[in-house]
């Protein structure tokens, strides 16, 4: 049913327009060369801007309208909203005659990938990959145990650094610091954690942030022991029984590492959902005071869930330094953080498939469309604004587990 | 004592301007309980339009003062139209939202702005032109405090005060304190709190714009991404001083400044930054209400 725009809601779209075009005037319109001492004008910009706004708005009133309307049948047919609302994969998940085709098909193509494909497209695919176990990494922390954590990439750079700096003082190969790489980034995680988690939501976000910008400046300042901003170079793809392998050869083996390390991840991570411990975490996430007095160990459980966070950004900060064979601070800013949680929250919190379908959309969208590459960005911070409220629970969402009282007779 | 002297006062102007955008951070969490993160933003735009203007301006030839006013003002409203629609955007349909969703939504408005406009502007650093000239009555103390520090102490000494009277003496101000104390109870005796709020990120937003035009004018350059460090920090400041307090804001963002000062003057200006996030952290570890600050206790 499409809802009618009456002249009103035209009208007030089009002082929305206007405002628009009077607020980007300054920054779209004008760009002037303080260097040449010239200034161009860009009239069609605001043209642009005044139209897309106009366009946008009408496009949200027609959302809200069709919500009104949807809540206003769904309260005569005597119905609670958000009940039937259980998205369509999420209706595929709970039949295995449905989801075991497709995940066979799913997994033959993810196993032919890289023999179907370039070198070129495989790297792009271990990328995602790398980005999709990030993803559940954070999610254990941001999505289960409900803190938000904005300084995820130190963990990330901490297990980069530290294969990098154990090859190159000790010789270190990718498998033995693969185990180290992880445990130092979640020993870091407990470190900082144990001091900060008794911080509020808000707090925690800002010291995490604050800590993930030290840990980046110190790589960068302190060269003696990180070479500083230049880097540090020739890390040794990870190795195979001593094979000798070409680049294309290098690039397949790490694509089934991927593979192999994400089938661990999402075992792990679904594993523990539905273990005490992950109970535990859905719990303090809704309500800290309930679980303490429910006897919940609080700081232990968040302490856990940062340190098991921390170890996979630390493991795929390994496997990062073998894939680009350099490291370097610029590696790991906070924009990257912000990536990675994009990818979780428009996945949805929680969900494990929303996760991995969040870290693909993110992830592969840009590398396909290179003529929006620059714009990815822009599209992130749009994506965190419109998803935190049209759709606050991800594409697809982690389903509650519902238990019914079943009552005996009536 | 003379390097002392000059590190002191650095770090005075330093802190000053902190001030100017810690306050924008006290103001809006001090109302509704939200950490705006898209206030470094504001300030970045603040800086990139008197930038526009001053150097449109200046090209067409007009004489310095008419610059810097009218650059002065044009940052005032264009930050201040920015603040209110990022207000209404990203905050107000969240009012009753869990605590995560707004602040996340203002991480999503912090990099949409900064992206925004490093694509209508430019990723280069611009050179910002020079609004305040060398003073003749500065010249015995110039090697202590130059001219634009004075004028940024002076600024900001006139902001803050004129600040204070909007809050305690106008009808405004009156309604804001209403508000941070009780939003419900606001309501009930009639004050439209919606208004109240939009009121609250304007002026948050107009003082950040100062600060802006100020420090843009004192390092002499400006980028897109000036807003992330300068909002850390003033936000750091406001956390230090015992965030939703005015006086807190200034006292901690003075400490800040002088800390700051020092530490790149007597350590090593490399860990510039680092200092100021670890102060970041370890108030919050040891004193989350701030020096300021009422602690909060909830009642279950």
């Amino acid at each position: 049913m499409i809802p009618l725009i009456s002249l009103k809601e035209m009208k007030r779209s089009l002082l929305i327009a206007l405002w628009f075009a009077f607020l980007t005037f300054p920054i779209m319109v004008i760009r002037v060369n303080p260097i040449e001492r010239t200034v161009s004008w860009r009239w069609t910009n605001l043209l642009y801007v005044a139209l897309g706004s106009f366009v946008i708005s009408l496009l949200v009133k027609a959302w809200a309208i069709g919500k009104e309307r949807r809540a206003g049948a769904a309260a005569a047919r005597q119905q609670t909203p958000g009940s039937a609302a259980i998205s369509i994969i999420q209706a595929i998940l709970n039949r295995p005659a449905y989801w075991y085709p497709l995940a066979v098909l799913v997994s033959g193509l993810a196993l032919a990938f890289p023999h179907l494909f370039s070198t070129y497209q495989t790297n792009i695919m271990i990328t995602a990959l790398m980005y999709v176990v990030l993803g559940l990494g954070l999610n254990i922390v941001v999505g289960v145990a409900g803190l938000l954590d904005l300084g995820y990439v130190a963990f990330y750079a901490v297990g980069a650094y530290s294969y990098a700096l154990l090859n190159l003082h000790f010789g270190l190969g990718f498998w033995a610091a693969l185990p180290i790489g992880g445990l130092l980034a979640a020993l870091f995680g407990v470190v900082l954690g144990f001091p900060v988690l008794r911080l509020r939501g808000d707090y925690l976000a800002i010291v995490t942030l604050g800590f993930g910008e030290i840990i980046r400046l110190i790589l960068e300042n302190w060269s003696d022991f990180s070479k500083g901003p230049s880097g540090i170079s020739n890390i040794p793809r990870p190795g195979f029984f001593g094979v000798e392998m070409a680049l294309d050869q290098a690039m397949i083996y790490m694509y089934y590492l991927m593979i192999g390390l994400l089938v661990v991840t999402i075992f792990v991570v679904n594993r523990l959902q539905d273990s005490r411990l992950g109970r535990a975490w859905l719990a303090l996430r809704e309500d800290e005071i309930a679980c303490q007095a429910m006897g919940i160990d609080k700081t232990r459980t968040k302490l856990i869930a940062f340190a098991l966070g921390a170890f996979w950004a630390g493991l795929i900060g390994v496997i990062f330094g073998a894939k680009t064979t350099f490291v370097n601070p610029a590696s790991f800013t906070f924009m990257e953080s912000a990536i990675i949680l994009s990818i979780v929250v428009l996945g949805g919190m929680g969900s494990i498939i929303g996760v991995v379908f969040g870290a693909l959309i993110l992830i592969l969208l840009p590398e396909y469309l290179r003529a929006l590459s620059e714009y990815r960005m822009l599209a992130f911070g749009a994506i965190l604004i419109g998803m935190m409220i049209f759709k606050p629970e991800g594409l697809i969402a982690g389903v509650r587990r519902v238990y019914r009282f079943q009552g005996r007779g009536r | 004592m003379d390097y002392f002297i000059e590190l002191f006062l650095s770090g005075l102007t330093r802190g000053s301007i902190y001030a100017l955008i810690a306050l924008g951070y006290t103001m809006v969490y001090g109302i509704i309980g939200l950490i705006n993160f898209a206030h470094g933003e504001i300030y970045m735009i603040g800086a990139f339009t008197s930038f526009i203007v001053a150097t449109v301006l200046s090209i067409y030839g007009f004489p310095l003062l008419a610059i810097v006013i009218v650059a002065g003002v044009a940052a005032a409203i264009w930050s201040s139209a920015y603040g209110y629609t990022v207000e209404k955007i990203a905050y107000k349909p969240l009012r009753r939202a869990p605590r995560l969703a707004p602040l996340i939504s203002a991480i999503g408005m912090s990099i949409f702005l900064q992206n925004y406009v490093l694509l209508a502007q430019t990723s280069d650093f611009l050179p910002f032109p020079e609004l305040i000239p060398e003073f003749a009555f500065m010249e015995p103390v110039a090697h202590i405090i130059g001219s634009s520090d004075l004028v940024i102490l002076v600024a900001t000494t006139v902001v803050m005060l004129a600040l204070t009277l909007l809050i305690k003496f106008t009808k405004i101000g009156k309604a804001m304190r209403a508000t941070a104390q009780d939003k419900t109870m606001a309501l009930l005796v009639g004050i439209n709190v919606d208004r109240v709020i939009s009121a609250t990120f304007i002026i948050g937003s107009a003082l950040a714009a100062i600060g802006g035009l100020l420090i843009a004018s004192h390092i002499g350059q400006i980028n897109f991404a000036i807003g992330f460090l300068a909002g850390i920090k003033a936000f750091t400041a406001a956390v230090l001083g015992g965030i939703g307090s005015i006086p807190g804001a200034v006292l901690g963002s003075l400490i800040l400044g002088l800390t700051e000062s020092f530490a790149t003057g007597y350590v090593s200006s490399d860990y510039e930054d680092v200092f100021a996030f670890s102060l970041l952290v370890l108030i919050l570890i040891f004193k989350p209400s701030g020096l300021l600050g009422k602690a909060e206790t909830k009642k279950v």
